[in-house]
């Protein structure tokens, strides 16, 4: 029950963040990362096409791929209103995922978007971003083995 | 004593009022947002590092940029103080500085004051938690840049305007326990005064 990967798309699908979360996280080499963000995108983009219900008005038209789940890992996908993509993976069953997402994107908000030094659309390499990350997800993990949890 | 009250019944320019304090008392609408000044800030050094060619030179328009602001604040806490009072002594300006003009500008007094030990003539106000560095990273190879010049060019405004002249310049030390988060690097504003102000200091006491 610990997170894998994060990793952040933007909206024209280049890859502007990504790190492992925990010892656990297979290595991927940066060129690797490039292309799953990209396919990521693409897949998402599909996905929003092919959603054979549409609600009125067009209100899930950016619906798009929000969980993967697969014997060895969850992926859960978070897309704002500005198009980009915060991306978690961690293992089968792990909760709270898309609480998660929505505190990265907080960070986000408070980390990045106020910092002079960070351009909109490129790769993210604000410190306060990443230890905020890190404190965030070594809070939840122990959250989550403090508490008795219910699938297991 | 004939004393001015301020003229809040009668001011209908939104300049003449604080900002969000439509005569109220509440805190809550006589600050302004966190986020509303980091954003503006943000955009005020990305302006400025568009039209610079070294860090040193970022750090002197940041500090240009505060410099009127300290001498605006200072006429403006002076004209609040009852009697128009004026601080003439050294210590009692750097106190004022450090504590009251920190108070309304920032909510709360500086960190600390200190005395620098192997200079007479230095002393170095310790905030540890700048606003203007709340949100900021500075990359690796702006190697030393402080966003918090603003607030050292506010400080030299408030001296300078207050008759003792003095550089100041903002440095970000890092904090020897790591206690992270919030922060792990506190803002110390190190401020030099002019000789003649020391030589005048020394007369009065």
């Amino acid at each position: 029950m610990v997170f894998l990967h994060l990793f952040v798309v933007n909206r024209s699908g280049g890859l502007i963040h990504h790190r492992h979360l925990s010892n656990k996280a297979p290595k991927i080499g940066t060129n690797e990362w490039l292309r799953i963000g990209s396919t990521f995108h693409s897949l998402h983009a599909i996905a929003a096409e092919a959603s054979p219900v549409r609600l009125p008005g067009g209100k899930n038209s950016n619906d798009g791929i929000e969980e993967m789940v697969t014997g060895g890992m969850v992926l859960r996908s978070f897309q704002t209103r500005t198009g980009i993509k915060f991306v978690l993976t961690a293992e089968p069953q792990t909760p709270d995922l898309g609480q998660v997402l929505k505190e990265i994107y907080v960070l986000y908000t408070e980390c990045v978007l106020k910092d002079p030094f960070y351009e909109l659309e490129m790769p993210i390499r604000s410190e306060l971003f990443v230890h905020a990350v890190d404190a965030l997800v070594e809070r939840v993990q122990n959250a989550v083995s403090i508490s008795p949890t219910k699938h297991r | 004593m004939n004393r001015l009250s301020a003229p809040t019944s009668i001011s209908v320019n939104i300049l003449d009022r604080p900002i969000g304090g439509r005569g109220s008392r509440s805190t809550s609408e006589q600050t302004v947002s966190l986020s509303m000044f980091s954003y503006l800030y943000s955009e005020i050094v990305q302006y400025h590092q568009n039209r610079v060619d070294s860090i040193s030179e970022l750090e002197r328009k940041l500090e240009a940029t505060g410099y009127g602001v300290g001498l605006r604040v200072l006429e403006l806490l002076t004209f609040r103080t009852k009697d128009y009072t004026r601080e003439t002594s050294l210590m009692n300006m750097l106190q004022f500085v450090s504590t009251t003009a920190w108070k309304s500008l920032f909510g709360k007094a500086a960190d600390s004051l200190e005395r620098s030990i192997d200079h007479a003539d230095e002393y170095m106000i310790v905030d540890y938690a700048p606003i203007t560095s709340t949100f900021v990273s500075v990359p690796a190879d702006f190697g030393g840049l402080s966003v918090d010049a603003y607030i050292s060019g506010m400080i030299g405004g408030m001296l300078d305007g207050a008759g003792f002249p003095a550089r100041v310049t903002a440095h970000s030390v890092a904090l020897e326990d790591v206690v992270l988060p919030p922060r792990k690097e506190k803002a110390v504003f190190l401020v030099k005064f002019a000789a003649s102000v020391l030589e005048r200091d020394a007369h009065l006491s």
